[in-house]
């Protein structure tokens, strides 16, 4: 059971790595990662909303649309649960909790429409994961995302001060750059089978 | 006549979502490796964001400002659960070959994008064209890059073995890796080509979240990334 849920939450934040493995939730990885705390938070909320999310959706999928046959509703049920709850959450943490909110709050509505998010509880319906694997997956995507996050964060700060040709300046070598961790994260393709053989 | 034509060529070449607009990053990552599935992928976003546009242009009066948003999503996914349910009935090994990306056109940020920038404050007419013209350059973009990672990746074309090239392919291509390098140098390429001034930044004009993204307002970062001429 143990070790079920620690070979998930390697998998999905070493081999699947939602942002650079799976290419979910592009856009905040590219976009928030110029400097490290913005990432810090920005990966917190990612993580924080990833398990909520899962928390939420799961049983609905099982004791909802399954006991009434309505799966094909999936996507829209989804959807609109989840930006409904991340609005609600930024509401709650505003009126109560306004430090918290300060520091992690602000990236909140940002993520409500963000495809790792909604993607991650596809997969696990797809995935036929039971709750606790379920949770356990999404917090692995979650710190995967926030690892990558860092690792980039750390590198664009180098990208700054250099200087590419002008039609690379930008987004282009942002992206270059991008598949060069990529291709480091591709090395950790067998890990699983090796530490859990 | 004349601006029917332009309003439907500018979301081929002057204002592609993809390449210039920078919109739907995630799909045309990761839906490149092969032509018939960029192919398939662009066709389908293609179609939602054509229906989408037609049903919240002509719901433009109706729809209250505050709660747009979510009105535009319920749309937009109403008509990708049939789209995704028509594939699976009918194409079923694009179906599994698009996996969950096909469920995630929901979010994509061109056809959200669309409709909170077009759709929502023009006639059905001119909305449709715009969606037209936006599916196709996002189809476009889809397949350029398909076409580099599969051709140069695997050495095949839509399936079909390419002669001489077949004998030095770069495997990489079309890994994960593979898909942000060409991306990048595809948008360079665009660049040198077009003289443009290279973006600095990821547009936050299309993204959905832009209007209560509160990191646009603290940060002046997003600001002035409009994109030009709508």
């Amino acid at each position: 059971m143990i070790k079920e849920i620690f070979r998930i939450i390697l998998l999905s934040v070493l081999v699947n790595n939602y942002v650079l493995t799976k290419f979910l939730g592009i856009c905040p990885f590219l976009g928030v990662s110029k400097k490290t705390d913005q990432a810090l938070g920005m990966g917190a909320a990612v993580t924080f909303v990833m398990l909520l999310a899962t928390a939420v959706t799961h049983p609905i999928y099982y004791y909802v649309l399954k006991t009434f046959k309505l799966e094909y509703m999936q996507t829209i049920v989804f959807i609109l649960v989840i930006a409904s709850l991340v609005q609600l959450v930024e509401i709650i943490l505003k009126k109560y909790i306004p430090a918290l909110h300060k520091s992690l709050g602000i990236y909140l509505p940002l993520i409500t429409t963000n495809c790792a998010v909604l993607g991650i509880c596809a997969n696990n319906i797809k995935d036929g994961y039971g709750f606790i694997n379920a949770m356990a997956s999404a917090l692995g995507c979650g710190l995967g995302f926030l690892l990558a996050m860092l690792l980039f964060a750390g590198v664009r700060s180098r990208i700054e001060s250099s200087d590419p040709p002008k039609c690379f300046r930008g987004v282009p070598i942002t992206l270059v750059s991008a598949a060069i961790v990529a291709l480091s994260f591709s090395g950790f393709a067998g890990i699983i089978e090796t530490l859990f053989a | 006549m004349m601006k029917v034509w332009k309003n439907l060529f500018k979301g081929l070449v002057r204002e592609n979502p993809v390449l210039v607009l920078l919109l739907g990053t995630c799909p045309t990552l990761a839906m490149s490796q092969s032509v018939s599935n960029a192919l398939g992928m662009g066709l389908a976003a293609t179609a939602v964001l054509i229906c989408s546009n037609f049903v919240i242009s002509l719901l433009r009066n109706v729809i209250p400002d505050k709660v747009r948003i979510p009105c535009y999503i319920v749309v937009i996914a109403a008509f990708v659960t049939v789209v995704e349910m028509l594939m699976h009935a009918f194409l079923p090994s694009l179906y599994d070959a698009l996996g969950t990306f096909l469920s995630l056109i929901v979010v994509n940020c061109i056809i959200l994008g669309r409709a909170e920038m077009y759709a929502s404050k023009n006639g059905v007419f001119d909305s449709v064209i715009d969606a037209v013209g936006m599916g196709l350059g996002f189809t476009l973009a889809l397949f350029c890059m398909a076409t580099v990672r599969e051709v140069f990746g695997a050495g095949t074309f839509m399936g079909i073995d390419v002669p001489v090239i077949k004998s030095f392919t770069v495997p990489i291509l079309k890994e994960a890796s593979g898909g942000f390098f060409v991306f990048g140098v595809l948008i360079a390429l665009v660049n040198k080509l077009f003289k443009r001034e290279p973006k600095k930044e990821f547009s936050c004009a299309g993204c959905p979240s832009a209007a209560f993204c509160s990191l646009k307002r603290e940060d002046s970062s997003c600001e002035g990334k409009e994109s030009e001429g709508v």
